[in-house]
């Protein structure tokens, strides 16, 4: 018989009697002002937030702290002035050298101040990860309370990949000590678009 | 090889360092409270967890089943692996098939449960773990103490000194950040040009055929996504139903594990990236048989967090080495018999039972009543010294004849002989740092005889 | 109310003490005690040494000694858990099962049976309790710092109503004292360790006295502080709220 098959063998003769799955609808907190309570927990795990209402007003931000040669790639069109806007079929080792990404977030999570990036927003997969520093663009009314209510708006959406991400790269395992960029990146600015 | 008893005693020669781990320690599990306290409706999810949990161990077959064939339609490969040994030829068939003799890899305690690195390196693989943590384990020859902090035992000097060894840093050097910025660049490169890389799973979806894989550091991220081909090692209790379950278990995980209300990535891997090619191994090494252990099945329900190693207050002062497993900890020693019990006989009794391991734990397990009743089938099986066995067996007569207790115990006489130790005296563990009470002029029911009525 | 009396096997070699004074503190707050003199253990010993199936003697014993009563009080969280957890008897299976559900440690026979609301009793020092670990998470006698849930204390509660006694507050207020029955001779080391960094918390805050519902735990901590010559002492509950 194959491991599989051996396998599952085992689990069928094994398997305690059925139990049956608890219902969802508990006594689950909701914020009363979930923005107000994103920008607490994003900035409480290393974030920097700027609630802008334009594209101008990233571009403000991005340029003051940017210089102009640095790489800069983005996702959005209305940013094509101060970065990349077309990386389809690069190969993704090629960006190494992204200095800052900014790209669109589908959800921010007030719970705990993470944000929903699915592979379609993300240009390439590595790029978020990859880029020295990261920016996200999250619309206020995509704040949503807590994961529950996430998952329930992402429900079975198959985008290939995707991942919550919740500020900068970091570490603690050099006694408990926080470093912030460890692999990815060094920083996160979250936008908060009106 | 050494039991627990004997590795702590060598743990606790440096009673300055054992502080330290101690605090260390003790100090995630404060921030773990901190956390927790900030969800009013935190016991009612470690219930919900608990059961969701229950519901996928009496169903396992069926979400196994409905794993596979979700993740086959995503274009995932599903391997199943009966055992350790299983697990680690096919990983090295996909890396010969790929003709590659190098891979970089993330967290996975179930890699280290089967002892893949040294199998690769044997068959001529180089591997680098790309956690910080267990990068620096590795460099050193040694193995994670903590599921979570893989190198919670070594202090900073150390590091240093090691990185000034391996990765050139500046003698002395002993700052994390610039340790941290240093292993950055080294592992860069690495990301930059393996064709392979292997990271572990924390969940996989029945209902969608997806795994999630949760880091702080981005390395999962940055091995997979640079990668030709991703391997997901994941052991098959790793599953859960439905994919808003993963609502409930976010939220536990990482407030669990330090603190924190989320880890920085939550990746879902659905398909494989263009090009790319996804392998999934389903791994057993015993835990079909551990579901078939009623008393200890609610084991596999772990999801890994190491709350328990944290909070338990042996584990603080003895080292996660101390337990001479690959998971640490009070999970570990309710897991680890089931794989052998007669190397890990000592385990459960590695306790004093406090039970805070099964309070803090996010899926209730009760893990300090597995310790006690792994105590008891440990002893029934024959695996506990026979020397043991024989006092005890007097000390049950003793006990079970009130006449016989009267007369050997008489004014702490027979426990000053028998408790706590059962051995003698001079050689009574309890005197190195302690001392007994005085024996009373009389014992209690000698004043009772002479006080109250006699019933 | 009729209560049989179960003074652990250690408790009345070594603290006839707290014995008496549970005793006498029973008898002050009208309870008809009654202490049957063939009793000797719980059988907890050779059970968390993985022994279980040499209680039965044990276990029959005192079945048969406690069956009549309306109430078996017991001041150790420790034995008392270990009875409402595991007792049974092959002889009289019925006796020993009703048995397990009228055990009462003795705080909360105090503060839930009897639920004594003014005691009469002094103790003017700086005291710290330690929760012993069956105590706390198996008989909840105070709420546990791991849970999110409404704090309370039933040693406090009572503790509270003795004049003169100041309560210290500690770094930790519900770890464990590493005495854990054959584990603090098996596992010497840790055991130690555990033992003197919990005198060690106590010692901190100030506590002249640190008392507990548990003496196995007092034991521990006692030979400790006996060997670092220190003046804190131990005390059993039993004996501030009797008035000693």
């Amino acid at each position: 018989m194959s491991s599989r098959n051996l396998i599952l063998a085992a689990l069928r003769e094994n398997q305690p009697e059925f139990s049956a799955l608890p219902d969802l609808d508990g006594p689950i907190s909701l914020e009363t002002e979930p923005v107000e309570k994103f920008k607490t927990l994003a900035t409480a795990i290393g974030s920097k937030i700027f609630e802008v209402s334009n594209f101008d007003q990233i571009k403000e931000v991005i340029i003051k702290q940017f210089s102009a040669k640095a790489r800069i790639i983005s996702s959005f069109e209305e940013l094509a002035a101060i970065a990349e806007t077309d990386i389809k079929g690069i190969n993704p080792h090629l960006l190494e050298n992204t200095e800052l990404a900014i790209l669109k977030a589908q959800l921010g999570v007030a719970e705990n101040g993470s944000m929903w990036v699915p592979e379609l927003n993300m240009m390439q997969r590595v790029l978020p990860f990859i880029c020295q520093h990261l920016a996200l663009v999250v619309y206020k009314k995509d704040i949503v309370s807590n994961m529950h209510e996430a998952y329930q708006i992402l429900g079975n959406s198959n985008t290939g990949f995707g991942a919550f991400i919740a500020g900068p790269s970091k570490t603690a395992d050099i006694e408990q000590s926080l470093v912030l960029g460890a692999h990815g990146p060094r920083s996160m600015t979250v936008f908060i678009m009106n | 090889m050494k039991d627990h008893a004997e590795l702590s005693e060598e743990f606790n020669k440096d009673e300055a360092r054992v502080d330290w781990h101690d605090e260390t320690l003790w100090f995630i599990r404060e921030k773990r409270d901190k956390a927790v306290h900030t969800i009013p409706e935190w016991e009612w999810l470690r219930e919900t967890g608990s059961q969701i949990k229950n519901n996928v161990l009496s169903n396992l077959s069926v979400y196994l089943e409905q794993f596979e064939s979700n993740a086959l339609a995503n274009g995932v490969k599903v391997h199943w692996a009966a055992n350790a040994a299983e697990h680690n030829e096919i990983v090295l068939s996909i890396l010969k098939g790929h003709q590659v003799d190098r891979m970089v890899k993330s967290k996975s305690m179930l890699t280290e449960e089967c002892h893949l690195n040294d199998y690769l390196t044997g068959n001529g693989i180089e591997v680098i773990d790309s956690d910080l943590g267990e990068r620096i384990v590795q460099l050193a020859n040694e193995t994670p103490s903590h599921i979570v902090l893989p190198c919670i035992h070594k202090k900073k000097e150390e590091i240093g000194d090691l990185f000034h060894e391996f990765l050139g840093t500046a003698a002395g050097e002993s700052d994390p950040q610039v340790l941290t910025e240093a292993a950055r660049q080294h592992l860069r490169e690495t990301f930059m040009t393996r064709k392979v890389a292997l990271t572990g799973v924390n969940f996989a979806v029945a209902e969608t055929g997806e795994f999630v894989v949760c880091t702080n550091e981005g390395n999962a991220d940055m091995g997979a996504h640079l990668s030709e081909v991703h391997i997901a090692s994941m052991g098959i209790e790793k599953i859960i139903p439905e994919r808003k379950h993963l609502g409930v278990f976010l939220r536990l995980l990482t407030r669990s594990a330090t603190g924190q209300p989320i880890t920085t990535y939550s990746s879902h891997f659905m398909k494989p990236r263009q090009g790319q090619e996804m392998h999934i191994i389903l791994v057993d090494n015993g835990r079909s048989r551990q579901l078939g252990r009623a008393d200890f099945r609610n084991s596999l329900k772990c999801i890994r967090c190491g709350s328990c190693m944290n909070t338990c207050p042996v584990y603080r002062r003895s080292g996660g080495h101390s337990y001479h497993t690959a998971i640490s900890g009070p999970i570990g020693a309710i897991l680890a018999p089931n794989l052998d019990m007669k190397d890990y006989a000592d385990l459960p009794f590695a306790s004093t039972l406090c039970g805070s391991c099964s309070n803090v734990c996010p899926v209730k397990i009760d893990i300090h009543e597995q310790l006690y009743k792994w105590r008891q089938v440990l002893v029934k099986d024959g695996y506990v010294s026979p020397v043991k066995a024989i006092s005890m067996k007097a000390m049950a007569f003793t006990f079970a004849n009130p006449t016989v207790f009267e007369v050997a115990g008489k004014s702490g006489r027979w426990f000053m002989k028998n408790f706590p130790s059962l051995v003698s005296n001079k050689l009574n563990p309890w005197y190195k740092e302690r001392e007994m009470p005085e024996p009373p002029k009389e014992s209690f029911r000698e004043w009772y005889s002479k006080n109250r009525k006699i019933t | 109310m009729t209560v049989g009396l179960f003074i652990p096997c250690y408790v009345d070699q070594f603290y006839p003490n707290a014995a008496i004074a549970t005793l006498q503190l029973l008898e002050k707050l009208g309870v008809d005690v009654v202490y049957p003199k063939k009793q000797t253990c719980c059988g907890q010993p050779m059970a968390n040494s993985g022994f279980s199936h040499l209680t039965g003697g044990c276990d029959d014993l005192f079945t048969e000694l406690f069956e009549e009563f309306d109430y078996v009080v017991v001041p150790s969280g420790s034995c008392t858990l270990h009875l409402k957890d595991h007792l049974h008897s092959d002889k009289h299976p019925e006796s020993a099962k009703g048995l397990r559900k009228k055990v009462y440690e003795l705080v909360e026979f105090l503060t839930d049976i009897l639920q004594v609301k003014e005691l009469n009793a002094k103790f003017p020092y700086r005291v710290g309790v330690h929760q012993s670990c069956h105590g706390l998470r198996g008989l909840h006698l105070s709420q546990m710092t791991e849970l999110v849930a409404p704090a309370f204390s039933k040693p406090n509660q009572l503790l509270s109503m003795v004049d003169g006694l100041e309560l210290v507050d500690l770094d930790r207020t519900d770890e464990c004292c590493g005495f854990g029955g054959t584990f603090c001779v098996a596992e010497e080391a840790v055991s130690s360790k555990m033992g003197k960094d919990r005198v060690a918390d106590h010692i901190k805050h100030g506590a002249e006295y640190i008392t507990s519902a548990d003496l196995s735990c007092l034991m521990h901590m006692e030979g400790i502080l006996h060997r670092q010559k220190s003046n804190v002492k131990v005390v059993h509950i039993a004996e501030i709220l009797n008035g000693i």
